[in-house]
């Protein structure tokens, strides 16, 4: 299948000043096809967000390209059209707010590309009312919590109705059930076709995608499902990583008992594995 | 409770611009004390009244109405020495943007002990002691800029500039929101170490439980602008109702442990770290496969 966003040679330098620069990605080259869902890992400062800026031409590469549905980010001409495929839920909420009122922060990108009023009232009302911030909609929303303001931020994303969604680290500020209300809804929107990438610092979120890219010094260092990339315990550790609780708690039982797997990454496998060890009804 | 506290909280209550249109109730008769030496977590909803409780503990927000004593500094009362109260008291936002001002990240985290008119010496090992505690090289970085940072290394920088100025109570929002598993694994057990060893009192709101399991004395749940439950990690995360009803999460090993305990196995929830968890899990295999080997030789 055509890629819906492409990589190719990507190499990228933040320019400090006239003598500085301080060079982040180094030739990365990958691609996404659609209906994938990504997890982007990494320690800080790795270059998980330099990258995610790519993905839609926030910025745009010093060397090498990158491609959303064929067209280059580097010509300006596709702007509106890549912007439009490829929707960014940045790291930082604050930076995101663009209107005085949280329904016309939701609506602005529908403005732009310009929805008709109808259309966009009720794109506004559904992503306002999936992220649960539908009585705040009257609200400035440089004067909400800090997890309410990533909440609308990830409604104004979601109203776009991009093909494809860039998490970068969205749930940072959710406690644990409006981290998996937005899990289940990035499962949802990607059960539905819509392409999902997402960056987190949180393994067991990690395991729920399809595919993890580790990124270490701008460079990608893994490139595989998660069952796989969790099998990597002491490099991912060496990363600055490290593996699911579960995986961990398995490994552990595994010292006891050889049979038991060490390949869990999720919290269901997990529950199934000491079931299966224990069978004291059924005999 | 047995010494005077060194935060006490009662009844506070605050609305956000009032007496506009946009007014906003956020803490609504909120009560809360913290010992001297005790490390504290609060948790709760989004939205619940967390930040803008714990912004009263420098000064940065007045009582509207309630009490808020500081070590035993009255802040209802007009006249408060806000410079020693800051001194005193060091909070790390939610947000670390709103906190870092100067360009380079050295002088950033200097800024604060060079304010108290320390030697330049004595800032300086400051600087590096702070950058040590959060993980971030400080031959490395104490010349970056501040602006060009990602942003757990923002985080960082925040955190150290509060630790730089050795407070008597330290108070963070989210302090490991962001930060890689290393970094946080690292940070918690700094901080665990100085209220532990040093005695210094903390005061953290976090939304990560496992974080609130490891570290925390006690734990206040807030839930719309009130404080609707107090207790030990233990008390709180082994009381099934009280869980439902306020809807609070656990450690993923406790969320493990009561399904198991769901499906009619004989764990105790009580284990939080991912080690005690283990074992737990390993004496009902253990226990089970004994059962097995007598129920095969009858
Ligand atoms: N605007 C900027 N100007 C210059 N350098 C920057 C800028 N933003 C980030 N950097 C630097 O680029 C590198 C990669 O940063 P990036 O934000 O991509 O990391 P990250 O993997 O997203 O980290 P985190 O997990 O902390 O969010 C870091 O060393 C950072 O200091
Ligand atoms: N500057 C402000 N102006 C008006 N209302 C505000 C302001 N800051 C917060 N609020 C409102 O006050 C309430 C409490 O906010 P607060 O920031 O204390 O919540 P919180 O418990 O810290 O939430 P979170 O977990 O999302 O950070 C929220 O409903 C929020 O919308
Ligand atoms: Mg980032
Ligand atoms: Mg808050």
């Amino acid at each position: 299948m055509e890629p819906i966003i492409r990589l190719e040679n990507v190499s990228f330098s933040y320019k400090i000043n006239e003598k500085t620069k301080v060079s982040v990605l180094k030739n990365i080259s990958f691609s996404i096809i659609p209906g994938e869902y990504v997890a982007i890992i990494g320690h800080n400062g790795s270059g998980k967000s330099t990258l995610s800026k790519h993905l839609n031409g926030i910025l745009t590469p010093d060397n090498g390209d990158v491609w959303v549905h064929g067209n280059n980010t580097k010509d300006t001409n596709n702007k509106r059209s890549i912007r439009q495929t490829v929707g960014t839920v940045f790291q930082h909420p604050d930076n995101q707010i663009v209107a005085t009122i949280v329904e016309e922060d939701v609506a602005f990108g529908l403005e732009n590309i310009e929805v008709p009023r109808e259309e966009m009232k009720k794109r506004v009302d559904e992503a306002l009312n999936v992220v649960k911030m539908s009585q705040f909609r009257h609200r400035p929303p440089h004067h909400l919590s800090g997890g309410q303001k990533q909440r609308v931020a990830i409604a104004g994303v979601l109203a776009m109705h991009p093909d494809c969604i860039v998490f970068d680290e969205a749930t940072s500020m959710l406690d644990s059930f409006g981290r998996k209300e937005v899990l289940q809804v990035m499962r949802k929107m990607n059960n539905m076709g819509m392409t999902i990438i997402t960056v987190t610092h949180h393994m067991s979120e990690a395991a729920e995608a399809d595919r993890i890219i580790v990124i270490e010094d701008g460079q990608i260092v893994m490139d595989a499902p998660p069952r796989e990339i969790f099998k990597h315990k002491q490099e991912l550790k060496n990363l600055q990583l490290e593996v699911p609780s579960v995986s961990q708690m398995a490994e552990g039982i595994h010292q006891q008992f050889p049979d038991f797997s060490t390949e869990l990454i999720q919290e269901d496998e997990f529950i199934d594995e000491v079931m299966k060890f224990s069978k004291v009804e059924v005999i | 409770m047995g010494a005077r506290p060194i935060i006490q909280v009662e009844n506070l209550s605050h609305t956000y611009m009032k007496g506009t249109p946009l007014e906003h109730v956020a803490l609504k008769g909120a009560n809360l004390y913290v010992e001297e030496g005790e490390c504290i977590a609060i948790i709760g909803h989004t939205g619940s009244g967390k930040s803008t409780l714990i912004q009263h503990f420098n000064g940065l927000m007045r009582p509207e109405s309630g009490k808020v004593i500081i070590d035993g500094v009255d802040l209802s009362k007009k006249k408060v020495d806000v410079k020693t109260l800051r001194q005193k008291v060091g909070l790390v936002f939610q947000n670390p943007e709103d906190q870092i001002f100067e360009k380079i990240i050295g002088d950033d985290i200097a800024y604060g002990p060079f304010k108290l008119g320390l030697p330049l010496k004595e800032v300086r090992e400051r600087v590096k002691w702070a950058m040590s505690v959060v993980g971030l090289d400080f031959e490395q970085m104490k010349d970056r800029q501040t602006f060009a940072l990602s942003g757990g290394q923002k985080r960082k920088v925040a955190l150290a500039g509060i630790l730089a100025l050795k407070p008597k109570i330290l108070v963070l929002d989210e302090p490991t929101a962001g930060l890689d598993p290393k970094s946080r694994n690292e940070l918690l057990e700094k901080i665990k170490r100085l209220n532990r060893e040093e005695k210094l009192t903390v005061i953290f709101v976090s939304h990560n439980m496992e974080e609130v399991a490891m570290l925390a004395d006690r734990i206040y749940v807030m839930a719309g602008g009130k404080d609707v439950l107090c207790g030990t990690p233990k008390e709180i995360f082994t009381d099934k109702e009280k869980l439902q009803l306020h809807h609070i999460g656990t450690p993923e090993t406790v969320q493990v442990l009561y399904r198991l305990t769901d499906l009619g196995y004989k764990v105790s929830v009580d284990a939080f770290s991912i080690s005690e968890a283990t074992e737990e899990i390993i004496k009902v295999l253990h226990g089970t496969k004994e059962d097995l080997e007598d129920v095969q030789r009858v």
